[in-house]
């Protein structure tokens, strides 16, 4: 097992989220959701909304992680998160309502609808409610 | 010898202005536990943002990306982080002189000046571009993504080609670094320069970087990204290095006042005592005169 980790950084512009030996991880980018496992090849990805999923020898955690990028290289992953937060963090109300305004305005969309705008706040809005209920 | 009432009154002055000083120590303490708690959060990020970007365009072999090259019109634009206030010892004369005697000194600068102080210092000798004063008193990263978005906006229209930021970094409460850092284009060059005295893998930057989505499309947002938190980080160090150098300018204010007040109490007892003695003399020799 110990053979199979590697270093995982999330750092966000507050705090350092998460530093630590992993064995996978796996999160949403903007080409779809990627597990990343030691060795992988370098890359460097953009996050879309979504689930970040950690695997550690102590267990899974999750987390709502929602905008920034990520340096994959063979030995280590660095996060630049703009948002991520834990389960306990979130404010389920708030996201009901987030989600329940985002996807009024896509319903009820107008020439001047921020299109882009309204579908991410729907993403982010549906990440922390879906890790909220895991 | 100066009279007693002047003394007085000079004293009294010093008083009131160690008292004013004493103020403004206390207030900027107050302000620099805040700023500085917030500095030391946010650093992480700001150092790794910069690593990692240089570490991603390492690996990377031929870009050919718009904000990767430098144009060929257009001055050189500075991005300037100083305060709004003065009574701060050295700190805006040393960013501003960063720019005024550095390697900059002769080249057509474009300022975007972050900071009354650091504007109306460089505005009799360059174009100031535009001035963001009001976000230094509190940085938010809302007003970074602004001032990002019209600086990439500026360098892709080709009225800047290179961008520099000079901010104040923030070691720790008595060590502050004028800093003067080039974010744009970011070129192969300066990131030997930078990584002169660290030692780094051969081999790791041999292996090519992969992008998802393509690279072109990946820098683009990873770009204005990289630019704005390092224009947040920076100004989130200026003002904990501002309230760091208030207060030590303020505490030497004092304890220079103090210093005067001694002298000033020594010369005024002084002088006290030797118009005491001048009135004895005199009611003695009245009263010798009368016997």
């Amino acid at each position: 097992m110990a053979d199979n980790l590697f270093k995982l950084r999330i750092i966000t512009p507050e705090r350092t989220f998460f530093e630590g030996d992993v064995s996978m991880v796996e999160f949403n980018t903007t080409e779809g959701e990627v597990g990343i496992l030691k060795g992988h090849i370098p890359l460097t990805v953009v996050i879309a909304p979504g689930i970040i999923t950690i695997t550690d020898e102590s267990g899974v955690r999750e987390a709502a992680l929602h905008a920034g990028f990520a340096e994959v290289l063979q030995d280590g992953v660095v996060i630049m998160a703009e948002i991520i937060e834990w389960p306990q963090e979130i404010d389920l109300d708030r996201a009901k309502e987030a989600r329940d305004r985002a996807e009024e305005r896509l319903r009820t969309k107008t020439p001047e609808t921020d299109i882009a705008r309204a579908e991410t706040a729907l993403q982010r809005a549906v990440a922390r409610i879906n890790v909220f209920n895991k | 010898m100066a009279s007693m009432r002047d003394i007085k009154r000079r004293k009294g002055s010093i008083q009131s202005t160690q008292q004013i000083t004493k103020a403004m120590k206390l207030v900027s303490t107050v302000k620099l536990q805040r700023a500085k708690s917030n500095a030391e959060k946010s650093k992480t990020y700001f150092h790794a943002m910069y690593e990692t970007v240089h570490s991603i365009l390492k690996k990377t072999k031929n870009l050919d990306h718009k904000y990767l090259k430098s144009g060929e019109t257009g001055k050189k634009a500075v991005i300037v982080i100083t305060s709004n206030r003065g009574l701060a010892g050295g700190y805006n004369s040393n960013v501003v002189k960063l720019i005024t005697q550095g390697s900059l000194k002769n080249e057509d600068l474009a300022i975007y000046a972050i900071g009354k102080k650091g504007k109306e210092a460089l505005s009799k000798k360059y174009e100031i571009a535009e001035d963001y004063s009001d976000c230094i008193e509190e940085p938010v990263y809302a007003e970074a993504m602004r001032i990002s978005a019209r600086l990439l906006k500026d360098f892709e229209e080709g009225k800047i080609n290179e961008i520099y930021l000079a901010y104040t970094g923030f070691k720790n409460t008595v060590s502050h670094i004028p800093t003067l850092l080039k974010l744009l284009p970011i070129d192969s060059g300066d990131e030997i320069m930078a990584d002169a005295g660290t030692e780094f893998s051969e081999e790791d930057d041999k292996v090519l970087m992969n992008f998802e989505p393509e690279e072109e499309e990946a820098l683009d947002l990873l770009i204005p990204k990289y630019i704005t938190s390092l224009i947040y980080g920076s100004m989130i160090e200026a003002v904990a290095a501002e309230n760091g150098a208030r207060m030590q300018a303020m505490d030497s204010a004092t304890s220079n006042a103090e210093e005067m007040i001694d002298k000033l109490t020594l010369m005024y007892n002084r002088a006290r005592q030797s118009s005491i003695t001048q009135e004895l003399t005199e009611i003695i020799a009245g009263a010798n005169a009368i016997s």
